[in-house]
């Protein structure tokens, strides 16, 4: 099953809000997904700095020292901020580099997300409980997508848990389950993709962000997804500017979108959009299969 | 029939708020009662509301519906004033659903009998194996729709998405719009007298204000019926 949720803000003095709205969607979605949850928030940019999120996958880290072993290896300023089992580093250094570093020499944690705005957090168990953990509602930003699991394609493990992101600023939650995963990851290990799961999911973020590193805008690598993946899928993907939503021809994965003057927001199912202020009066469809439905801030 | 004594909570023209009451209780009310207008508020994409009707009542929902809203209905008047999710009315009997705004996959689902109003569209599979059911989609509907559908009939205003009719038995397709594509086994058919008549009545029950002579009708080839012993060699 699972539940994803989308909310794009249009009207930017409901920035404060953007934590406690996306946490009254995803709550909503808990029996669509209960046993793990994860969102990602574009919230403030960091200027001259990437940020890169991690969480724990077993044991304590000690955290400064990553940093402190990481500003040494890339000769970036690095600090450091720890949320609960998660840690957001800043780093003046190149954001691929600094990844790659991390997910060779910190084995005991993964990679969340790396960027200039997006900070993603993840943990297994009851949503509403993560959502909460996890402080969520005093989130602020222009944008957040978020999901709710039931295990399908691998193990209740938080390298499960949803939104995945190889690129920059790039992030994607699935509801579905992919069948051509396998060789996909491969040829895109081959390109250079470097995968901390095996978890299906993840391969088709990193598709996406493989084919927009190829010169692809988020609509042109959603469009060639559609030849290149194979399986059932709604996803919601997000950029530094926006986000997308996309569901296979077959569409058996349920989508809804709304839109008012003040946000555009997408859910699994319409009862996580109806605590949105004005959703009684918003316009509401359901997104056709195989195509694309993107927002941007600049558009 | 059940005295309204034995259900004190419920009279007559009773406003049932979702706000106020547990979706259970909502619907177990509704159960327990067997006549009388209701009208129920907030509903806030709830699943399963109003599902298992069985009495001569009419429900009006003002808001959107979650999934498999007036499922197995049978008899019961039911008016959607907004949306509804996944399996609208699913296997219904007898009876009357009306939903004013979209409805979203497998509307109609496996229905038997009674009436079916959507007065805007209906996504992928609607009136999928269809058993005697009528449906009127005012708007459009979406791929596989009356995939397998055995008996009654589905009425779209609008266009159909891909593969209409898909290995269709004999349930009766009228579509004013374009079809995007027939499914396997699904062609168009003469619109004889019989058929124009019987349009007539379902667009007149549904409210419809459109011309009979702008409809085309698809049904069955039958030519799935039986095995082709020409294809023995497939397998």
């Amino acid at each position: 099953m699972c539940g994803i949720v989308g909310l794009f803000l249009k009207n930017q003095s409901l920035q404060g809000d953007l934590g406690r709205l996306t946490s009254l969607m995803l709550r909503e979605l808990c029996d669509r997904g209960p046993d793990s949850a994860g969102f990602a928030v574009y919230g403030a940019e960091t200027t001259g700095a990437t940020k890169i999120c991690m969480v724990n996958r077993n044991g304590a880290v000690d955290w400064s020292a990553v940093a402190r072993q990481l500003g040494a290896a890339t000769g970036a300023d690095v600090s450091v901020e720890t949320v609960e089992d998660h840690a957001i580093f800043r780093t003046s250094g190149a954001g691929d580099t600094a990844r790659k570093w991390l997910i060779d020499n910190v084995p005991a944690a993964y990679v969340l997300s790396q960027g200039q705005s997006i900070e993603i957090f993840k943990g297994v168990g009851d949503p509403a409980a993560i959502v909460t953990r996890l402080d969520l509602e005093h989130r602020s930003g222009t944008h957040a997508i978020g999901h709710t699991r039931m295990a399908t394609e691998s193990a209740v493990t938080i390298s499960g848990s949803h939104p995945f992101s190889t690129g920059d600023d790039t992030c994607l939650v699935h509801n579905g389950s992919l069948s051509n995963h396998n060789r996909l990851r491969e040829q895109l290990v081959r390109q250079g993709e470097r995968f901390q799961t095996e978890n299906d999911s993840e391969v088709a973020a990193a598709y996406l962000a493989s084919r927009m590193r190829a010169g692809d805008t988020l609509e042109g690598a959603l469009e060639n997804g559609l030849k290149d993946l194979d399986g059932f899928y709604t996803f919601v993907v997000g950029t530094r500017d926006g986000f997308a939503v996309i569901r296979d021809p077959v569409a058996c994965k349920p989508a809804v979108i709304a839109e008012t003057d003040d946000w555009v927001a997408m859910a699994s199912e319409y009862r996580a959009i109806a605590p949105l202020p004005g959703a009684e009066h918003a316009k509401i469809w359901e997104p056709a299969p195989a195509t694309v439905y993107a927002w941007s801030r600049v558009a | 029939m059940a005295s309204p004594s034995a259900s004190p909570a419920i009279t007559r023209n009773s406003v049932l708020d979702l706000a106020q009451m547990k979706l259970r209780e909502v619907n177990q009310l509704l159960h327990d009662t067997d006549s009388g207008d209701f009208l129920i508020r907030n509903p806030r994409g709830a699943h399963s509301l109003a599902c298992g009707l069985d009495g001569d009542m009419s429900i009006t929902i003002d808001g959107h519906v979650g999934y498999y809203c007036a499922g197995m209905n049978k008899r019961a008047s039911v008016t959607v004033n907004g949306n509804a999710g996944t399996g609208l009315a699913e296997n219904m009997m007898s009876g009357r659903v009306h939903v004013k705004g979209d409805a979203s996959q497998s509307a109609g689902a496996t229905g038997c009998g009674g009436l079916l109003i959507i007065d805007g569209n209906a996504s992928a599979r609607c009136g999928i194996a269809l058993r005697g059911l009528d449906i009127v989609v005012k708007g459009s509907v979406g791929h596989m729709s009356a995939f397998m559908a055995q008996a009654g009939n589905l009425v779209v205003l609008g266009d159909t998405g891909d593969a209409l009719g898909d290995s269709l038995y004999e349930a009766r397709l009228f579509v004013r719009g374009n079809v995007k594509s027939l499914g396997a086994d699904c062609v168009q058919k003469e619109m004889r007298d019989e058929h124009k008549i019987a349009l007539r009545k379902l667009l007149d029950a549904a409210g419809a204000n459109a011309d009979v002579a702008e409809f085309k009708r698809y049904g069955s080839a039958r030519n799935l019926y039986h095995f082709h012993v020409d294809n023995a060699g497939q397998y």
